[in-house]
């Protein structure tokens, strides 16, 4: 393969070249010189921390944003890219991480949208079908073109996407996290599709955070740090490790060592919990676990199927349907609710997963955010007045010891990268020596570097003793960090596997519930 | 027989005249919001279109001329409105809020100051008004039973602004469910990044939809000052868009639903001034305030209990802003 990209370079011009990018956001420097080619008929593959710039990189690429200085070359061609039309126009399109698509659409009218083929639809609807049956035979991207996307499953949302942009005459294509919503089935979908239309000349550029995805797929791979190119690598010649290294600039422990679990007494018992919503439908259905001691369980899962319910009804957020949940001797169900702060007082500590929403409040100061939910705590208050030199020389210590960059108690929340927000708020809850930790999705949009220091945060947790409760859509991270891991699908625990026992291919069939399935198909 | 048979056919005739505002209105608030702009203002952009038509019509004598000038003032004020909370991002109940209460004022304001009548414009006759249209043949079968009267007092005898208000509604669903204009405008009001990223300018489709709104508020509101009354009269939509917006949502932002909406808030009304000093059974004539009150009551009980969940476009009253 590299053989015949070097070979070919000199015959073909790139497909894209990128030279001297430069772009800022205020007073942050996103892009700063930044050179990339990519061969025609390649994978590559652009990895790099979060706020790195890759993103960036891709949208100045895709026309969504102007760069400052620089020069955009497409098949040879300097291509000034002044917006997204002009990218469709010289055959580059993109699928976003977050899927720009129309919930109340069809397949077809999304597929549509912005190339109608005329003023009136009815034409271009019917030349578009014939078009789509042949795109799909061709890719094997089979999706109903008059099937509503909104109910459609994630990985069929993102062919629609990858249709669309074929549609258009795409031969250029921009992928942004296409894994992170994927089940690992719905992954290796994606990347045998990715690869058919690789072999069909078309040229595919990939923006992931997962090195494994990286090592599996593609022809080269650059990585970026802090909005500057720091390395161009063919991915037969690098590992992972190299990489990660790149990326973060200095060596990086992957795999996290630890000890075996020595579990104790059962702090937490749930038995039979459910929840119905607001709008009437079943979110969790019978769920039971016990949560011991000095162990990690990790709960996997695509997203959406009773994970968020479950820590939202576990850290007493939301009383339980039906069914009762003992923490220590205190029994709670429907009719026993245990308000948050109940829970708190019963040494149970919750991370929430969406720490933007729940885990802190953006407009605050970093010392505010260091005691939510614990500023009625006397060494924080007195019966009127926040004890404020208190709090702040508090944070200060918290910022110290989990390393929170720049140590400034003062500076507003959001003003914080994500990694260090989820460090300041880990240090809130892992400070008061809770006997139970509930930590949703505790490395979602951080930085490598960060992951280790918090994977080792939650390690030293059980040693100490405590009880975690691990809820995260990172399979390795499960797989990583737990003793023990439970499987949710559609509200229920469908599977439960020791650590040592499990493997992600296994866990990702469970995720998709595919043995009840098959079993099913075998019955029926 | 025959007596309640005509009186069944007046009402439905009222309720024909008084609906066409409402679903003009209703119209124009289903295509900006189905843009994403959320427009308090049609009561504003109406009557400020009443004026300057009664306004324009009495100085030309010409109904015509009085049209193109409510269309242009409501039209302005439905670009105002776009420079406020598309180009500047501005929250857009406080921009319709804001146009409403200046329409209020100001036309009462211009009124006084051009016309010296506390406010209206001097009553309006002959071309000055959309005078009524009869059908051929309209007075020759006024007394064939039942079709006579259906086809000579309801479907007859209307000005030309009320076939226009009803025709509108078939050419708005072609609009946005067959045309390229209305896939882009339906996209644009659920997902705009979506529409941004197909290569399509997020803000000249909301600028378009405020255009096409302000031409039919502008119509609506002449309608009031030109068509269905005879000049212009100080605060005389009196509430008329907000009930619109009522109907839109009633509708469930759909052309066909909205229009039925319409004909059944113009009907409320049509039957409180027919109940006007009215004997009722067992109740006794009803207070007049009440009669007036009860298409207001009906409107907030159908609204709250009868249409169940309305599902607004997703980006309804969110300002676009690319995000990084």
């Amino acid at each position: 393969m590299t053989a015949a990209g070097s070979s070919t370079s000199s015959a073909f011009p790139p497909a894209i070249e990128l030279r001297g990018i430069n772009k800022h956001f205020g007073p942050v420097q996103a892009n700063r010189d930044v050179d990339l080619t990519v061969p025609v008929g390649t994978i590559h593959g652009i990895v790099g921390e979060n706020g790195a710039g890759k993103s960036t990189l891709m949208s100045i690429l895709y026309g969504f944003y102007q760069a400052d200085s620089g020069v955009i070359e497409v098949g040879g061609q300097v291509c000034p890219i002044h917006g997204p039309e002009y990218a469709l126009a010289a055959g580059i399109g993109m699928v976003h991480q977050h899927f720009m698509l129309v919930d109340i659409f069809t397949v077809l009218e999304n597929i549509l949208l912005g190339a109608e083929g005329g003023a009136l639809l009815g034409p271009g609807m019917a030349a578009a079908r014939a078009e789509i049956a042949r795109l799909e035979a061709d890719y094997g991207l089979e999706v109903d073109p008059d099937a509503l996307v909104g109910d459609l499953a994630v990985g069929l949302r993102q062919r629609v996407e990858l249709l669309k942009a074929l549609y258009r005459g795409a031969n250029i294509l921009i992928l942004d996290e296409p894994t992170g919503v994927l089940t690992p089935q719905e992954a290796e979908r994606l990347f045998e599709i990715l690869t058919a239309m690789r072999d069909r000349g078309v040229t595919i550029i990939l923006i992931t955070h997962k090195l494994q995805e990286i090592m599996a797929i593609t022809d080269n791979v650059s990585v970026m740090r802090a909005g500057q190119m720091v390395a161009h690598r063919e991915t037969a010649q690098t590992t992972r490790e190299e990489l990660a290294e790149l990326m973060v600039g200095r060596q990086v422990l992957l795999r996290v060592e630890k000890s075996a679990a020595d579990p104790g007494d059962v702090v937490l018992h749930a038995d039979g919990l459910s929840l119905i919503d607001d709008a009437g439908v079943l979110r969790l259905d019978g769920v039971s676990l016990d949560l011991r001691a000095g162990e990690i369980v990790g709960i996997a899962g695509v997203t959406g199927n009773g994970q968020s319910e479950l820590l939202e009804v576990l850290s007493g957020i939301r009383p339980p349907s039906r069914g009762r949940l003992s923490v220590h001797d205190r029994v709670i169900d429907h009719d026993h609710p245990c308000e948050p702060e109940e829970m708190r007082d019963l040494n149970l500590a919750h991370v929430p997963e969406d720490r933007q929403r729940m885990g802190m409040i953006s407009a605050f100061a970093a010392w505010e955010t260091a005691i939510l939910g614990y500023h009625r705590d006397p060494a924080y208050t007195g019966p009127i007045l926040l004890k404020t030199d208190a709090i702040v020389e508090d944070t200060d210590g918290k910022m110290d010891r989990f390393d929170v960059r720049p140590a400034n108690p003062q500076l507003t929340s959001d003003s914080f990268s994500g990694g260090n927000q989820q460090k300041l708020v880990l240090a809130r809850e892992i400070e008061r020596r809770p006997d139970i930790l509930l930590v949703g999705q505790p490395t979602r949009g951080v930085d490598i570097g960060a992951i280790e220091f918090i994977h080792r945060q939650l390690i030293e947790m059980r040693h100490a003793g405590c009880a975690v409760l691990l809820v995260s859509v990172e399979l390795e991270e499960i797989l990583s960090l737990s003793d023990r891991i439970l499987v949710m699908f559609e509200g229920r625990i469908v599977g439960e596997v020791a650590a040592a026992d499990a493997d992600a291919q296994m866990i990702g069939l469970m995720m998709a519930n595919a043995h009840e399935t098959e079993n099913a198909a075998a019955n029926g | 027989m025959g007596e309640d048979f005509l009186l069944i056919i007046l009402t439905f005739d009222a309720t024909i005249r008084v609906s066409v505002p409402l679903i003009l209105a209703a119209l124009a608030g289903l295509i900006v919001e189905r843009s994403g702009v959320i427009d308090i203002g049609l009561e504003g952009k109406m009557l400020a279109s009443a004026f300057a038509a009664a306004a324009t019509a009495y100085t030309t004598n010409s109904a015509w001329l009085g049209l193109g000038a409510g269309v242009v003032a409501s039209v302005l004020l439905a670009l105002l409105h776009g420079f406020a909370c598309i180009t500047h991002r501005g929250n857009q109940i406080v921009s319709g809020v804001a146009i409403n209460i200046l329409v209020s004022g100001l036309t009462v304001l211009l009124g006084v100051s051009w016309f010296s009548l506390g406010g209206q414009t001097p009553p309006l006759t002959g071309d000055a008004r959309f005078n009524s249209l009869t059908f051929p043949g309209a007075e020759a079968v006024r007394d064939v039973p039942v079709l006579g009267p259906i086809y000579s007092e309801l479907l007859s005898g209307h000005n030309i602004l009320v076939y226009l208000a009803f025709l509108t509604v078939p050419m708005v669903w072609w609009l946005i469910y067959r045309t390229r204009f209305g896939l882009r405008l339906r996209a644009t009001g659920e997902n705009p990044a979506a529409v941004d990223t197909a290569g399509i300018s997020v803000i000249r489709m909301r600028y378009l939809a405020l255009i096409l709104c302000g031409i039919l508020c502008g119509i609506a509101g002449s309608y009031f000052s030109t068509g269905h009354g005879a000049g212009f009269l100080r605060e005389m939509t009196a509430g008329k868009g907000f009930i619109a917006l009522a109907a839109m949502i009633f509708g469930k932002w759909r052309p066909v639903p909205v229009l039925f909406a319409c004909l059944l808030f113009g009907f409320l009304d049509a039957i409180a001034i027919r109940l006007q000093g009215v004997e009722i059974p067992i109740i006794g004539e009803m207070p007049v305030q009440f009669i007036q009150a009860l298409p207001y009551i009906l409107t907030v009980v159908l609204l709250a209990g009868f249409i169940g969940r309305a599902i607004a476009p997703k980006a309804s009253g969110i300002p676009y802003v690319k995000e990084h």
